[in-house]
């Protein structure tokens, strides 16, 4: 093996366009590992812990970009660092406009002085400092960034409130202002249906599922995971509600998040009692009738809030898209090669869901994130028994892109998972949308028919499609190349959950 | 006031990952990108100088503003 790289000074490229090139030129053959980055403390450890450190990167900063890759030869270590070379220099291109962009948000204000929201998205540690820059100007924030500190959220989200300006996250990967899909999430029909959440993935679903069930969406506001914590109070979330009471076009709102904690849920509860609205809760894991006596419509599920939304918002009933006798039926024939389920997620709170359906009726399960009465698996790596994996965690995508982006990690590990003869279903997700990759069902086939080619092995499999026929992935054909690859595949999670229990029940 | 807010066009500044912003285009968002880079080369001290200068000057426009 030979380790060749390249050092690029004073050339910067954000992380997910740098961690895809990387992910994509390590499976040309002959080529080993790759570390395609900006020279942070982070990609320094991953030249070390891979062995491919070299004397020459002492003293580069995160400015300098550095292209190192291991291969079978000299030759192709070479050809991967062209390759790498000629696909950073069509992304530039792609990119490229007359005007040279700005490398400042001031410049970039400059240029579009009445801008009025800024997406941040760049390293964690410089994140809070744009985030106020923006504030302090006027504008509201959507802070995808994470690995900012809870007090620099707490000053953020103190003078959002001061200023009335939303501050949306951190680690807030999805939100629809003014019909405007921002970073992951979906395309969907305006309408009357204001949300505020704290999850990413519960979101989408939730705001894909209403559309699908033909109603729309005024606002859907991400808040960030903590934000109903004791240290920040819930001002965004209190923020956002309050702001969703008074706004014309909302006329049902739906809050999505964990249980928040004791202090901020007796705040939370007098806030949403002065709104004359109809408001629906799902807090993950609670339960509902806590929530009921508080005189507030309980959802039992991402799907349940879905449909009592849209029951509230158009004042006629909805069912589930799948009746409990279709996946009775489809669950039918489902013999299992193998005695466990298996889950492979992208979507954070979608294994999360999956876990508190199946925990009562599955005696044990494991996950890299359990909840209550799961258990941690021991090896992230290793499924054993019955196990719902969130591949979105840290534990997988520390220096790589996140699964919804690059699938490459998932592949390997759907192709593990058929393989082994103790895996009788595996259940996955497909996030469409903004942001998400553009043809993750012909990824996942792909690494399907590799893995029964090697195995040889059948076992059942079944997917969720989280999105709507209007987000640019299209719908039906994600739908029609899971389908011809004999994936069961189902419009919710609850319901490919659902299909899961019944197979596992027949094949007891 | 938030609400005011609601039913704008918005228009965004985009900081890091450039494929959001090319997303917002395609939409037909009046959004600019910025070829962001760590400020100051990544000298953590200068940083926190340009910060205070940067949020001196937030504050000095705003104060005109409200003359």
């Amino acid at each position: 093996m030979v380790i060749s790289h390249l050092i690029k000074k004073q050339t910067y490229f954000d992380s997910v366009t740098l961690m895809l090139i990387g992910s994509q030129v390590k499976k040309l053959p002959g080529i080993d590992s790759t570390v395609v980055g900006m020279c942070t403390d982070y990609n320094i450890d991953s030249l070390k812990r891979l062995d491919m450190y070299q004397s020459v990167f002492d003293g580069l900063t995160p400015n300098d970009l550095i292209i190192c890759i291991r291969a079978a030869d000299q030759k192709t270590a070479d050809a991967g660092i062209a390759e790498v070379e000629k696909r950073l220099s069509t992304r530039q291109k792609q990119s490229g406009s007359v005007e040279l962009p700005p490398s400042t948000q001031e410049g970039a204000a400059a240029r579009l002085p009445d801008a009025n929201m800024v997406l941040i998205s760049v390293p964690g540690e410089y994140a809070a400092r744009e985030a106020e820059l923006a504030l302090n100007n006027g504008r509201h924030v959507m802070l995808f960034s994470d690995n900012v500190s809870i007090e620099e959220e707490l000053r953020l989200k103190t003078i959002g409130v001061s200023k009335e300006l939303l501050v949306m996250g951190p680690d807030c990967g999805t939100a629809i202002i003014n019909g405007t899909p921002l970073a992951f999430a979906n395309a969907v029909r305006s309408g009357n249906i204001g949300l505020v959440a704290a999850s990413g993935t519960g979101l989408q679903e939730v705001t894909s599922t209403i559309h699908r069930l033909g109603s729309g969406i005024s606002q859907a506001i991400g808040v960030g995971g903590r934000d109903l914590s004791e240290k920040i109070g819930g001002k965004m979330t209190l923020l956002a509600t309050r702001a969703l009471a008074e706004d014309p076009a909302t006329k049902v709102i739906v809050l999505l998040s964990k249980p928040p904690a004791e202090s901020v849920l007796k705040s939370l509860y007098a806030e949403l009692k002065g709104i004359s609205k109809k408001i629906v809760i799902y807090f993950i894991g609670a339960d509902p009738k806590t929530i009921e006596e508080q005189g507030f419509v309980a959802a039992k599920n991402l799907e349940d809030a879905a449909i009592k939304a849209c029951d509230l918002s158009s004042g006629k009933q909805h069912k589930p898209e799948f009746s409990d006798a279709q996946i009775t039926a489809m669950a039918a024939d489902g013999k299992m090669s193998g005695k466990y389920l298996r889950g492979l997620y992208s979507g954070g709170t979608l294994c999360d869901e999956a876990q508190r359906i199946l925990q009562p009726i599955v005696v044990e399960i494991s996950s890299n994130t359990p909840v209550k009465g799961c258990k941690e698996m021991a090896d992230v790596y290793t499924s054993t028994g019955h196990c719902i994996i969130d591949l979105g965690d840290d534990n997988f995508t520390r220096g790589k892109a996140h699964p919804m982006i690059d699938p490459a990690y998932r592949s390997e590990r759907l192709e593990k998972e058929i393989a082994d003869p103790e895996a009788g279903l595996i259940l996955f997700d497909v996030v469409l949308g903004y942001g998400s990759h553009l043809d993750m069902a012909s990824e996942m086939v792909a690494a399907i028919q590799l893995g029964r080619k090697k195995s040889g092995r059948q076992p059942l499999l079944a997917a969720c499609i989280c999105g709507t026929h209007e987000d640019p992935q299209n719908y039906e054909r994600q739908k029609a190349i899971l389908e011809e690859a004999g994936v069961k595949v189902f419009p919710t999670n609850v319901a490919m959950v659902r299909f899961g229990q019944l197979c596992l029940e027949g094949n007891k | 006031m938030l609400k005011d807010f609601f039913g704008k066009k918005i228009k965004v500044i985009n900081l890091g990952i450039s494929s959001f912003a090319d997303d917002l285009i395609k939409q037909g968002v009046e959004t600019i990108h910025t070829e962001w880079r760590p400020p100051a080369g990544g000298n953590k001290k200068i940083q926190a100088l340009l910060t205070k200068v940067s949020n001196w000057q937030s504050k000095v426009t705003s104060a005109k503003g409200a003359r």
